[in-house]
């Protein structure tokens, strides 16, 4: 088109002012290729990561096209290939979800299991962070910041396993002590109305101490000129963490809401793997729980790939939602 | 700093330790009871009346315990996959990290897109699990180590490490001919040990404290690790144990004394469990700290 005879002025503009800047590319393309010659190591050194998240990331993320077929072993057992061989049934694995039994009990105990653990667990955190903040004793500070976070160090497995043990009806120290004040034996982890508080309290056991690092990080970069002159104005120790403190720690508060109210819909399945049984299902069961059972006990796997892909769509969109609100409300954001 | 001695300071300041003294005795406290119990007589397990110290003394559960040639199996068992486990991960996203924090690195933002995405979107379980047992993965401790051999936020933190390192160390070996990869392993690594040691020390207490990869990946219960042992013998046997007891029909006294009969042997198994982590972690927790403050870091 370009050496077309009787070109328009347009034209001729454009013949005169094509050849520099496609030698500008060319020159730009040589330019990056010497880049790659000569960092050619790098790359070799990165490519096995790259190989594995390539592998273990984004192949899974192409395998939810299993939630579109209708697989079965028999289509085989590759990732690729059973896309391929198995019957093409569209969104029927996702109307049948949406449409069963289970699609709001389910959706309504991750909700609240979720909310639950924001609306307690988080401000937990904050008020440990604050009160280990106003301790002067630097001693005694670091001491019980040292024992609350001991049950980072304890694996899920092991936390579950004493509540069990401590709450158990027979030999559990709590139904003893219960027992002492008269109170007939509990079966707290058979009950489903103590499903809710134990999980989000065990919770709160595991966690408050480590959530208390970054807090508290954020809480010494204060300068202590705002404390001196507030004192100096009068302020009591109460406004001062109402006015100092905590408004200096919201950016920190923000960052990590977001990052908690983002992922709050994936948040506790092993754990309740661990602590729930059919009589507590009622309350416990969860999105994540119920895709483990449909997908990895009952080899439902087309249709627990769907309901999986539905957990992450709503985990990114949360996510994407409370980005937006704290970019607004607080201007705080996290991309 | 002027000192506030009013009234309602003091109350205020009160009301902290309070805070602070609940949860440390209550962070203690079921630590305390397990250990207890784990070396108590049987008889006062079963009362359930042990508090924080033992009642009686024995170290019977404990020898049941070893005897049993699946305890000790699924310790050993433990040791291999954490060792194994750590030793991928540390190939893999040290390997990974030093590029990433090198300015050089051609499609640099292409490789941190790449990364960065899989923080935000996943396949989910089945996908994940149809593609480890695709690559013949199932049954085998690679399908423990090798699906998690990088996690993005470890390899931030390496990364940040790495970035650390003056450049003007690397250029001048460079300009004596070194190659990418000496530079890396004489200069840059040790230079950055205590970020290899931060993050070791993250996937290493992961991959001891990791039940649930095992749980779907491993079929043969000889291969288990000590956390899925665990968690068969207490939590399994006390639901099952639970649904019964509810049984409309009553209990079942049999089966309720064999429960009991165990009570204590799961005490001592929790303990062993937590054992190495109580003994470790007031050690390697500061370096806990410092990674994790590095990892939440923008930047």
């Amino acid at each position: 088109m370009e050496h077309r005879t009787g070109a328009t002025p347009a034209a001729v503009e454009t013949i005169a002012r094509a050849p520099p800047a496609s030698a500008a590319r060319r020159r730009q393309r040589r330019e990056l290729w010497r880049d790659v010659r000569k960092n050619r190591a790098l790359l070799y050194l990165i490519a096995p990561g790259v190989l594995y998240f390539l592998v273990f990331h984004y192949l899974p993320i192409y395998g939810i096209s299993f939630a579109f077929v209708d697989y079965a072993p028999k289509y085989g057992q590759g990732v690729v290939a059973n896309y391929l061989t198995s019957p093409w049934i569209g969104f029927e694995h996702f109307v049948a979800f949406f449409t069963g039994p289970k699609f709001f009990p389910l959706l309504r105990n991750t909700a609240l299991l979720g909310f639950y653990s924001v609306l307690f667990e988080f401000p937990a955190a904050i008020l440990f962070a604050v009160c280990l903040y106003e301790v002067r004793n630097t001693f005694y500070r670091k001491f019980a910041q040292t024992i609350s976070f001991l049950p980072h160090f304890i694996s899920t497995v092991s936390v579950v396993a004493m509540m069990v043990m401590l709450f158990s009806p027979s030999s559990g120290y709590v139904n003893w002590l219960l027992s002492r004040i008269g109170i007939e034996p509990i079966y707290f982890l058979a009950e489903p109305a103590w499903f809710r508080p134990l999980y989000v309290g065990s919770g709160i056991w595991a966690g408050i101490g480590w959530g208390a690092i970054v807090y508290l990080a954020a809480m010494f970069g204060i300068p202590a000129s705002l404390y001196e002159s507030a004192a100096i104005d009068g302020a009591t120790r109460w406004q001062k963490i109402w006015r100092i403190t905590l408004p200096s720690i919201l950016p920190t508060i923000m960052i990590l809401l977001i990052l908690r109210v983002g992922s709050f819909i994936n948040v506790g399945v092993e754990k309740i793997l661990l602590m729930y049984s059919p009589l507590t299902y009622d309350v416990a069961d969860v999105i994540g729980t119920y895709v483990y059972r449909r997908g990895i006990v009952k080899f439902d796997y087309s249709f627990a790939t769907a309901v999986g892909m539905f957990n992450s769509v709503v985990n990114l969109l949360l996510l994407v939602i409370a980005n937006y609100t704290a970019r607004k409300v607080a201007d705080e954001s996290l991309w | 700093m002027v000192v506030d001695r009013s009234l309602s300071s003091r109350a205020v300041g009160f009301g902290m330790h309070a805070v602070i003294a609940v949860v440390l005795v209550t962070t203690i406290f079921p630590v305390l009871n397990i250990l207890a119990n784990s070396v108590s007589e049987t008889y006062h397990i079963i009362a359930g009346s042990v508090s924080f110290f033992p009642v009686g003394f024995s170290l019977k559960h404990y020898s049941i315990l070893f005897s049993d040639p699946m305890i000790p199996r699924s310790f050993l068992n433990s040791l291999v996959i954490t060792l194994l486990g750590t030793a991928i991960n540390l190939a893999f996203t040290v390997t990974m990290a030093y590029p990433l924090a090198k300015r050089r690195l051609p499609f640099r933002r292409s490789f941190t897109v790449l990364i960065v995405v899989t923080m935000f979107f996943s396949g989910g379980l089945i996908p994940r699990f149809m593609v480890v047992r695709a690559l013949g993965m199932y049954d085998t401790y690679l399908a423990l180590t090798v699906p998690i051999a990088i996690s993005a936020f470890n390899l931030l933190v390496m990364r940040t490490f790495f970035k650390q390192v003056p450049e003007e160390l690397e250029e001048s070996a460079f300009l004596e001919g070194a190659k990418e990869i000496t530079v890396l392993a004489r200069i840059v690594l040790p230079l950055a040990k205590a970020g290899v040691a931060t993050i070791a020390l993250f996937y290493a207490v992961g991959h001891w404290n990791a039940f649930f990869d095992a749980l779907i990946y491993l079929y043969d219960t000889r291969k288990y690790p000590v956390q899925l042992v665990l968690r068969d013998i207490v939590m399994r046997t006390e639901m099952a144990r639970l649904s019964f007891m509810q049984d409309q029909y009553g209990r079942n006294d049999l089966l309720e004394q064999e429960a009991i009969a165990i009570q204590g042997i799961k005490y001592g198994l929790i303990a062993i469990t937590m054992l190495p982590m109580l003994v470790l972690y007031p050690f390697i927790q500061r370096f806990f700290v410092s990674g994790v403050m590095i990892g939440s870091l923008k930047d």
